[in-house]
């Protein structure tokens, strides 16, 4: 079974499907945040659902509003499962804590060599582990 | 993470139940972050509008208002995204009025002082060298780490109240010396004459390095550069590249030298920035279908100085007919525009300013859009040029005169 090293950790486990990304993310910059869906022109997960997803990004953009949007999203039901970062930045970590949505920084291996998006995947914060438990089929 | 009496104190529920929760959350955010103990904070700047906290957030601020929350250090708000004034003619939905006046309110009730400013640090508090605050919008973060020398985090609306709540925050990054260090330098040899410019800068370095402790220095630049051009350059050093400081030589306080802003460390790049790279951040962005109905001088609000420079582009003459020129700044700002007759010019020549707000986060910003059939938004703040991508509008990044030029010609150059 693969799995990923996490460096930082919050959060119970959780268990989902895989959005991994190639480009970073905000949750104002990026996000629709009626609908759970990316809709910045030109994002390169435009137009995908981040709903109930454990979702993989890079990097954290900006934005302080970021804070609140994930408790606002979390309200709306719209939330993902987890956040998984590779470098993420102190909005983003007091903003999940605060809406209760699980949230890890720094990764080993990189996503891209063990997991893709549709995997079936588990984050266990306490461990700092997260593994793929299924493939897309 | 190490807990003083006093610290211990509040957990325990002495200073009552908002007090408790709020330390508890800030244990959680230390813990992620490996804190070893607190921080007291003199000053709090925290986000807090409908907009941004939707109808879950302002149900929390009433369920903590009735916990008895009282801030106990001095604490601002944010700009909103309401001018109570405009809003029916911007077409803003009057029931999210209803609750941004509670929210105003409420944050009231709990001694938060609604200053309505992402400027806070040119109008409302200038902390000083190593003094520790918890800000928040990014703006003013970057901005009282780099230009002050003073100490916070990004703190997002949550974590900003409980700090107010509190009195403290975590020590981490930026609280810490070795954080602070310059990580690599930018040789400015560009002229830089337009606060546009200054956004390309953070545009160039931001979207090259996007870590929030990536701390470039700066060097080489011919003059001493103004406190709105550092605005400008800290709000998209931020903004792009989600950074949280920088240093100036011979201008920002840690940065004496080269040599002292790394703090004898070697830089892991040295990049220089001259015209060219400019010229080319203007060429790339894309015109869309052409539409130069919408301009916007907004995100990080306008400063007395700033307003003064716009009234003089736009004196005698008027926004395009169908066209729309938006300026935002705080409520002092504009009472001072208003006796210096900067206002007046302005909205003579059609230019609606709104207050206490910033255009990225008015509420029903998308269906404004639509209804107005906006494509392109168009401005001199390459800020609000990146972050309101959500919305859908594409977006074009020009000097200030030539936001002027586009808003009276209806020409997109």
């Amino acid at each position: 079974m693969s799995s990923i090293t996490v460096a930082r950790a919050y959060g119970p486990v959780v268990e989902g499907e895989a959005v991994v990304s190639e480009e970073g993310f905000s949750p104002r910059y990026d996000l629709d945040r009626w609908t759970g869906l990316i809709t910045k022109p030109g994002h390169k997960l435009e137009g995908t659902s981040i709903v109930d997803k454990i979702c993989f990004f890079p990097t954290a953009k900006g934005g302080i509003a970021a804070g609140w949007a994930f408790y606002d999203i979390k309200w709306k039901k719209i939330a993902p499962k987890a956040f998984i970062f590779g470098v993420t930045n102190p909005v983003m970590v007091q903003g999940a804590i605060f809406a209760g949505i699980p949230i890890t920084e720094g990764w080993d291996p990189h996503p891209r060599e063990v997991v893709k998006t549709g995997d079936w995947v588990r984050v266990d914060p306490e461990r700092r582990v997260i593994e793929v438990l299924k493939r897309r089929a | 993470m190490k807990l003083t009496t006093e610290e211990q104190s509040i957990l325990g529920g002495g200073r009552g139940a908002a007090a408790q929760r709020a330390l508890e959350y800030q244990i959680e955010v230390g813990r992620f972050w490996g804190a070893k103990r607190f921080v007291p904070v003199t000053n709090v700047h925290m986000m807090g509008d409908i907009e941004v906290m939707g109808d879950g957030g302002l149900e929390y601020l009433r369920a903590e208002a009735a916990r008895g929350a009282r801030c106990v250090v001095g604490t601002t708000t944010n700009a909103r995204c309401m001018d109570f004034a405009h809003c029916e003619r911007m077409g803003q939905d009057p029931k999210e009025a209803v609750k941004e006046r509670e929210l105003i309110a409420t944050l009231r009730r709990m001694d938060v002082v609604t200053t309505d400013t992402c400027i806070n640090y040119q109008t409302v508090y200038q902390p000083h060298l190593g003094e520790h605050v918890a800000w928040g919008d990014t703006g003013t973060v970057i901005y009282a780490n780099s230009v002050f020398g003073a100490r916070s985090n990004f703190e997002a609306g949550p974590a900003a109240f409980a700090a107010a709540l509190t009195g403290r925050t975590p020590e981490y990054g930026f609280h810490l010396s070795e954080n602070r260090r310059g990580s690599f330098t930018v040789e400015l040899k560009a002229a830089l004459n337009d606060l546009a410019d200054w956004g390309a800068v953070g545009k160039l370095v931001g979207e090259a390095h996007q870590n929030y402790y990536a701390v470039p220095v700066f060097h080489g630049y011919h003059r001493t550069p103004t406190a709105d051009e550092l605005k400008h350059l800290g709000a998209a050093l931020a903004s792009y590249g989600s950074m949280g400081m920088f240093h100036f030589v011979g201008v920002t306080p840690e940065a004496p030298s080269i040599d002292a802003a790394m703090g004898g460390v070697s830089p892991f790049e040295r990049i220089s920035i001259a015209e060219t790279e400019i010229q080319n951040v203007y060429r790339n962005y894309s015109l869309g279908d052409g539409d130069a109905r919408l301009v916007v001088f907004s995100g990080p609000q306008q400063s007395l100085f700033e307003m003064k420079h716009l009234a003089s582009l736009f004196k005698d003459r008027k926004v395009k007919a169908g066209s729309t020129c938006i300026v935002t700044t705080n409520s002092a700002i504009l009472a001072q525009s208003r006796d210096l007759g900067y206002a007046k010019t302005l909205e003579d020549a059609g230019v609606t300013i709104l207050e206490g707000v910033c255009f990225y986060i008015l509420q029903n910003l998308s269906p404004m859009r639509i209804a107005n059939r906006w494509t392109n938004m168009v401005s001199n703040s390459a800020k609000i040029v990146n972050i309101i991508g959500a919305h859908r509008f594409n977006t074009i990044l020009r000097r200030t005169a030539d936001c002027v030029d586009i808003g009276c010609s209806g020409i997109l150059k």
